[in-house]
Formats: C-alpha cells, sequence, structure tokens
C-alpha cells in the first residue's frame, strides 16, 4: 500500500492545566486518511471529534502522539510551516454565519487564500470558484448576509477549494441546514471530490449523514475510536455495542420502520441515562 | 436592509435627529477654532479700557468684556484652538495606546496580556486630576504634555474596551478559518478584527473627548493652564475672578463648555444607536401599529367566518392567524391565514424548514411573539377563549393551561438560580402551592421525567447539569401545572441522538399518561415519525399538506412533503444486518 495522505498516531490532547487538573479530550487516537477517501469521524457531543479536525489543522494544542503529512510531522511545527501547509490542508465549519466575516464580499472572503498564498490572477480564479460550487458569479461583489445557509456554506466550500488542497476537513458542514439544502450540500460534496480527488476528513454527529458520503467511518466515544472500518460495515454490521447504540437511536422518516427501531432499542441494555 | 454599511452610518447619523445637531455643532466649533484667527473680532488679548467688564450685547462686544477689558467673544473663539488641540492630542495619545496595546493582549493573550492588564488596572486606579497637578510641578503650565500625559491615563480604558472585543473577536470561525487559510497575524489582526472594534472605539471615543474637554477646562481654571494663552477654561476662570463686577460673564464660558461636553456624550449615543443598531426590524410606533392592525382587521371580516367543524374534544384551535412584521417601511406577512387544530392526547407536528413560519405559529398560540411582530388576524381558541384578543386571558392561560418546552434548554434556565428554585418559583407563580406542597410536587414529578435522585439536582446550579437532563428539568417545569396542551419548539434540535431518542420518549408518556395535547415543531422528519399522530407541513407560512402521520409518509400528496421526505431519506441509515 502507498503511504497514507495524512497519518494520525496515538493522539493525545488534554486542555487546561497540568496534571490532575486536565481535562483529556483525546486519549490515543490513531488512523490513516488516503488521498482521495472519504473517512468520517462520528462521535456525540464531547467526544472529541472537532477536536481532531482542529489538531490537524493546528487550531488545538497536540498534547502527544503525532500528526503525518505526506510523511512529514505536522504537529507542533512553527507559524511559517503551517502557513505552508495551508495550501494542502483546509476546512468547512459547521456554522456558515459564523465562519464568514459580515464586514467582506464574497469576491474578498475567496481572494484572501489565494491572495496569501501569492498566487496571481486572484479574480479569475474566484470566478471558477463560484461556478464549482453552483454559485453565480455576481455573488463575489455581494456580502455573506444577503445569502441564505446553504448557499453560505457553497462559498465556505468555495474558500476551501481556492488553493485545491489535498485534504479538507469538514466539520458538521451540514448540520445547520435544512434537510433539502443538506442533501443539496452533501451532492456538491461528493461531486468536488470526483471532479478534484480531494479527500475529506468528514465530522458529524449524524451517522445518517456520514453513511451516504463516506468510504470509512470512525466511531468516537469520550476521545477514544471505538470503532472503525468500511462505511457500510460500520452501518449495516456494527460490531462495537456503542455504535449499534448510536444507530438505533436515530430516528427514521418511517413511522412503521421507527417503530420497530424503537422496540428494538428498548430492548438494548440502557448505559445509564443522562 | 440592503444598505451599503460603509457609507450607511453617516447617512443614518444624519437622519437621526439628534446625532445631525450634534454633529453640526462639533463641526461649527472646529471651524471657529480653525478660522478664528480670521473670524475673531479682536486678538485674544487685545484690551480695551473701555471693554473693562463690560455687559453683554455693547457694541462692539457681543459677549461682554472681561477684567482687563479683553473681548469675551473673542478669547472665547481663540481658545476653542486649545481645545481642539487639546482633543487631538488626548485621542491621538490614547487611541494609538490603548487600541494598540488591547489588539495585542486579546489576540496573543499571555505575558503579555497578564502585564499589559496588570499597568492598566494600576493606571486606572490613580486619580487622574491629582496626577496632572503634580506634573505640573515638573513640566510648569504645558497644556499639550498635560494633554498628553491625560491621554495616557485614559489609554485603559480602550485597552479593556478592545481586549474584550477582541477576546469574543478571535474565537469566531472567520478568524480560524483566516488562519488555515495561511494569513500571517498581522492580516488577520488588520483584516478581521480591527474591524471589530472599530464601531465601540468610535463611540468610546466622543465620551472620551467629552471627559477631555471637562479636564482641559478643569485645570485651567485650577490655574495650572497657561495664563498667556486663551482657552475656554482660562475665560472662566477669569471671569470668575471678576464675578461681583460682571456676573454674567461666567455664563458663556461655563455655556460653551457644557454644551460641547453635550454634544459629545449625545452623539456618542446617537453613534451607538447607529452603529450598534441590528439589520433586524423594528418594532412600529404604536400609532403606526394600531393603524396596520385596524386595516388588516377590516379586510378579514369579509374572509373569516371560515368555521371548521371542531369536535368535542379538541383542545386548542387555531384560526386563519396571520403574523407579520415589519421590514424596512412595509409589512411582510410571514404567517399567511393558518388553521390547526388539537385534540386531546393528540401530537400535532409542525414540519417545515427556516424560514416556514412553524415558529411563528408556535409562539403565536403562547403569546410570545417578538415585540414588533404584528398579528394581523386570526385567533388562537382554548376552551372558548380567544387567547389573542385578550391579553388577560393569554396570561391567564400560560404555564397553566398551555406550556413550553423550548428549543435550547440551557439558555432557557437562569444560570443564577438553582433549578429546584426556579421550578418552585414557575410552579408557584401559577398555583397557590406553599413552598413544601410545590417541593413535593417538583420532586415527584422529577422521578417521573427519569431523574434519579431529585432532591440533589434541585440544589444544583444549571451549569452543572448536561444538556439531556436540562430538557428533562425543563419538560418537568411545563408539565407542573397540569396544563392541557404542550407546545415544544425543536425540543430535541440541541440534543445528541441517543439523548434525543430517550426525551422523545419521555414526551410520548406524558402525553399519554395525562391526556395531553401537544404541538411539535420540528424540521426533522424522523423525529416526526417517532413522535406525532397528524402532520402538518408548513411552506412560506402556509400549511401545504395535513394528513395522520401513516399517510403522510406513505402517500404524501404535495411536491414539497415529497422533497423533504426524499432529502431526508437520502442521509438515512440502512437496516443493521442481524
Amino acid at each position: 500500500m502507498t503511504q497514507p495522505l495524512l497519518q494520525v498516531r496515538d493522539l493525545v490532547v488534554r486542555f487546561g492545566g497540568r496534571g490532575k487538573s486536565a481535562t483529556t479530550v483525546i486519549d490515543g487516537v490513531s488512523f490513516d486518511l488516503a488521498s482521495g477517501e472519504t473517512l468520517s469521524l462520528v462521535g456525540e457531543s464531547g467526544s472529541g471529534k472537532t477536536t481532531i479536525g482542529r489538531a490537524i489543522l493546528g487550531l488545538a494544542p497536540v498534547t502527544s502522539g503525532s500528526i503525518g503529512f505526506r510523511g512529514q510531522t505536522i504537529s507542533g511545527v512553527s507559524r511559517a510551516r503551517r502557513r505552508e501547509l495551508a495550501r494542502d490542508l483546509q476546512v468547512v465549519f459547521q456554522d456558515p454565519y459564523s465562519s464568514l466575516n459580515p464586514s467582506m464580499t464574497v469576491g474578498d472572503i475567496l481572494v484572501e487564500p489565494l491572495a496569501a498564498a501569492g498566487v496571481a490572477g486572484g479574480r479569475a480564479r474566484v470566478r471558477e470558484l463560484l461556478d464549482a460550487v453552483g454559485l453565480p458569479t455576481d455573488a463575489a461583489a455581494r456580502y455573506p448576509r444577503e445569502f441564505s445557509g446553504g448557499q453560505r456554506q457553497r462559498v465556505a466550500i468555495a474558500r476551501a477549494l481556492a488553493l485545491d488542497p489535498a485534504v479538507i476537513v469538514c466539520d458538521e458542514p451540514t448540520s445547520a441546514l435544512d434537510v433539502t439544502t443538506q442533501a443539496r450540500v452533501l451532492r456538491l460534496f461528493k461531486d468536488i471530490q470526483q471532479a478534484t480527488g480531494v479527500a475529506y476528513l468528514f465530522i458529524s454527529h449524524d451517522l445518517g449523514v456520514v453513511n451516504q458520503i463516506s468510504d470509512r467511518i470512525a466511531v468516537l466515544h469520550h476521545g477514544k475510536i471505538v470503532e472503525i472500518g468500511d462505511a457500510r460495515q460500520v452501518a449495516t454490521a456494527p460490531r462495537h455495542e456503542y455504535t449499534r447504540r448510536l444507530h438505533m437511536a436515530a430516528p427514521v422518516a418511517d413511522p412503521a420502520k421507527q417503530r420497530e427501531r424503537r422496540e428494538l432499542r428498548q430492548a438494548l441494555p440502557a448505559e445509564g441515562r443522562s | 436592509m440592503t444598505e451599503n454599511p460603509r457609507r450607511g452610518v453617516l447617512v443614518r447619523l444624519l437622519r437621526n435627529p439628534q446625532g445631525a445637531i450634534c454633529l453640526v455643532y462639533l463641526l461649527l466649533v472646529v471651524l471657529v477654532a480653525v478660522t478664528s484667527p480670521w473670524l475673531a473680532p479682536t486678538g485674544p488679548s487685545v484690551t480695551e479700557l473701555d471693554a473693562t467688564s463690560a455687559p453683554p450685547f455693547t457694541a462692539g462686544h457681543l459677549l461682554g468684556g472681561d477684567g482687563a477689558g479683553r473681548d469675551i467673544l473673542s478669547r472665547l473663539m481663540w481658545g476653542s484652538r486649545q481645545t481642539v488641540l487639546a482633543c487631538l492630542i488626548i485621542l491621538a495619545v490614547s487611541v494609538v495606546t490603548g487600541v494598540l496595546s488591547g489588539l495585542a493582549a486579546g489576540f496573543y493573550r499571555g505575558r503579555f496580556e497578564a502585564g499589559a492588564s496588570f499597568v492598566a488596572d494600576v493606571i486606572m486606579s490613580l486619580p487622574g486630576v491629582v496626577l496632572l497637578i503634580a506634573l505640573y510641578a515638573l513640566t510648569g503650565p504645558n497644556i499639550p504634555v498635560a494633554m498628553a500625559a491625560f491621554g495616557l491615563i485614559l489609554a485603559p480604558t480602550y485597552y479593556r474596551l478592545v481586549r474584550s472585543v477582541v477576546l469574543g473577536v478571535r474565537n469566531e470561525l472567520y478568524v480560524d478559518a483566516a488562519r488555515v487559510v495561511g494569513l500571517p497575524d498581522l492580516r488577520i489582526v488588520g483584516r478581521h478584527v480591527l474591524w471589530a472594534v472599530r464601531a465601540p472605539v468610535i463611540i468610546q471615543s466622543s465620551f472620551v473627548l467629552a471627559s477631555g474637554i471637562g479636564i482641559e477646562a478643569g485645570i485651567s481654571f485650577l490655574g495650572l493652564g497657561d495664563p498667556a494663552a486663551a482657552s475656554w477654561g482660562i475665560v472662566l476662570q477669569e471671569s470668575f475672578n471678576g464675578i461681583y463686577n460682571n456676573p454674567t460673564a461666567v455664563v458663556w464660558p461655563a455655556l460653551v463648555i457644557s454644551l460641547t461636553i453635550l454634544a459629545l456624550v449625545l452623539l456618542g449615543n446617537a453613534l451607538s444607536d447607529v452603529l450598534q443598531a441590528s439589520a433586524r426590524s423594528k418594532p412600529l410606533s404604536p400609532r403606526a401599529r394600531r393603524a396596520v392592525l385596524k386595516a388588516a382587521r377590516r379586510e378579514e371580516v369579509e374572509e373569516d367566518s371560515i368555521l371548521v367543524g371542531s369536535s368535542d374534544d379538541v383542545v386548542l384551535s387555531i384560526r386563519a392567524l396571520r403574523v407579520a412584521y415589519p421590514v424596512g417601511g412595509e409589512i411582510r406577512e410571514v404567517v399567511h391565514g393558518v388553521d390547526l387544530d388539537v385534540r386531546r392526547g393528540e401530537i400535532h407536528g409542525l414540519v417545515g424548514e427556516s424560514g416556514s413560519g412553524k415558529s411563528q405559529v408556535a409562539f403565536s398560540t403562547l403569546g410570545i411573539l417578538p415585540r414588533e411582530a404584528l398579528i394581523l388576524g386570526g385567533s388562537v381558541l382554548l376552551g372558548g377563549d380567544d387567547l389573542l384578543e385578550d391579553g388577560v386571558k393569554m396570561r391567564a392561560a400560560r404555564g397553566r393551561r398551555i406550556a413550553y418546552v423550548p428549543q435550547e434548554p440551557m439558555s432557557n434556565l437562569d444560570p443564577s438560580f438553582t433549578i429546584g428554585k426556579q421550578l418552585a418559583y414557575g410552579l408557584r407563580a401559577v398555583t397557590s402551592l406553599s413552598a413544601q406542597q410545590a417541593r413535593e410536587r417538583l420532586v415527584e414529578l422529577l422521578t417521573r421525567v427519569g431523574i434519579n435522585d431529585p432532591g440533589r439536582v434541585m440544589g444544583l446550579y444549571p451549569h452543572e447539569i448536561s444538556g439531556g437532563m436540562a430538557q428533562r428539568v425543563l419538560i418537568c417545569g411545563a408539565v407542573a401545572a397540569d396544563p392541557d396542551v404542550i407546545v415544544a419548539d425543536e425540543p430535541t434540535t440541541a440534543l445528541d441522538v441517543t439523548v434525543q431518542a430517550e426525551v422523545l420518549e419521555l414526551l410520548r408518556e406524558l402525553s399519554r399518561e395525562r391526556g395531553l395535547a401537544m404541538i411539535l415543531v420540528t424540521h426533522n422528519l424522523g423525529v416526526v415519525a417517532d413522535l406525532c399522530d397528524v402532520v402538518s407541513v408548513m411552506k412560506e407560512g402556509r400549511i401545504v399538506e395535513r394528513a395522520d402521520v401513516e399517510t403522510l409518509f406513505e402517500s404524501p400528496r404535495e411536491a414539497y412533503t415529497k422533497e423533504l421526505l426524499s432529502s431526508s431519506r437520502s442521509v438515512e441509515l440502512m437496516e443493521i444486518q442481524p
């Protein structure tokens, strides 16, 4: 097998002080991401899924363990090296409202990464990008607030694509969107992957969303990966008891099926109430 | 509103009468300061024996003369130069030091922040005027140096302001995005952070200037100014010394100083109204509101009278409900005549995407629409009473007969009271229970909603419990007064799926046990399939389809319902293989 694009080994992230007062958010997580692949991290709030993404992007501190990109360690590197990595590692955040600066036009938002990397011909590239995410060209002159949530998320995707990265960390990119919009944005993610061969690290709390987009799925619980495997296997034949419970808890849009699932779920041994 | 924010500020400021008047007055002061060498009737120190202590309105001396025979009007005009200069020095020194250190401290934090905050605290605890008097001993009468020193004394106000704004902004996702995109820090601060501190700094500046004028006048009045020069404070001091010969002379400098300070403070208020006004719609004036409502009622007479055949077990009926908001001068209707019945023990799902008006319907039934909302027509009937007609009946029903389970459990609990206190407070507001009885009832109910150790939980503060537990507490609060109807607005959206499943289970059980009717507002069709008996699908302010839950999911009629279903099923789970 060729070398993986992204290699996370025994990652530990602790917040808040040293020694006993620290909270361990990520507790020894390891996985690989191959080029052009979609790996999803699923978990509930507090499972640490977002922190893993932020650690890869250099936005959260790495306490121990390592993160490698194309064979080179990228955890704990200098700011200058980080800026170089911007060409390869990009992000789409959950909230399309606070991830776009309200005082900048869409054009300025999209030019920013190009200018930072010193790429010439920014404006022509902006047109390409808007086209790639299905926004009209005149969007460049408008402000984020003139767009709906789904359209804003398209702007954020266009910004992530600007430098033609190898990996995009997608942190709950559809959870703030309406269902119909969510379906369209997920399709856009797939289309982009087919066209550019980008790899996604897709972070979500929704096993359904993840199941639709992933090649592989990792299930996180209390900062540890409890199950990782082929998407179909994790979604249809979960091995771990927690994955099973997560699966059964998600309601499906069919009253009869949902009733069956409910009864099955209630038959599962309870973990104790929240 | 689609106004360009950059050009909009000045235009909006000038449209605000208070802002416009203050701005014009202040510009006038600056203009006089610049042009006084040419406009002033005489020089600042020209003396005329005739004018000695002359009363106002004597020929050639509009405001009279001072004890040394100098024209007061001229001296005030010349004095404005020193005031404007003092203001510029104070502003430049305090803004540059305060804003820069605040930006650095807020953005980088760490040791610099600790050190800078300590210095700022020390400076703020020093008495400014006393410090300036001490400075006089070193520098003599030197207003520019004194003002620069005062600028440093004021810098901590900017430092604190900017630092706190930056602390908020550095956690915004767009700043993270800028980092990931590879922008250097200087660009991030210049492009993303500076923009956010702009408005508060401008507002703060007008208050700083007001206090600067007061201080400049004050130290001149104390005799620490340059006696050879003219300034408002010196004119005031000299007029004060001659108050027995010419009492009116003190009025003019005092008036000029007070008006200028007043103008700056009022301008600051106007600026903060303009800069910090949200783009959201503002409430109409009471008169405009009455006119709109009256016009809407007149229209309504013809169409209202569709009485839907309602059976006896209907608990709550909504009829022809129309809700509107004033948006930029016009009235935009967001709910166009919604009818809805909920029966005893029935869970009625109100489904739609954002902007469909589903929450507006829920808020109308509870009478908790935002202040600017206009109910153009329709009724909410609960046991024969129209709650929309009568505010008293609405208040009597709310909490007693109709209760609310909100979307964000945490923000609906008051962080400064224990769970037990706020539950008991709510319960005793709507019943005549004693504190002891209320506590007993709540312990019983908390156990019922699945809280294992109710006695302990009642003594906890909201931040000590999980989101799922908070939602159970709120459900307990909603059912405590034994209502007929519960309106639940996305009650599980903020919760994890495993917790969501348990909360849905609880809502179902409560509805069964107590014959509770429920309006469940949600965007999640899975939740609907799990919980609801009847479903109304809303789109653009109208109910487009209504059916019992099996029919709706099996054979949806409307294209929109089909689209919702297929989108929702596209991210659905496959069955687990046994």
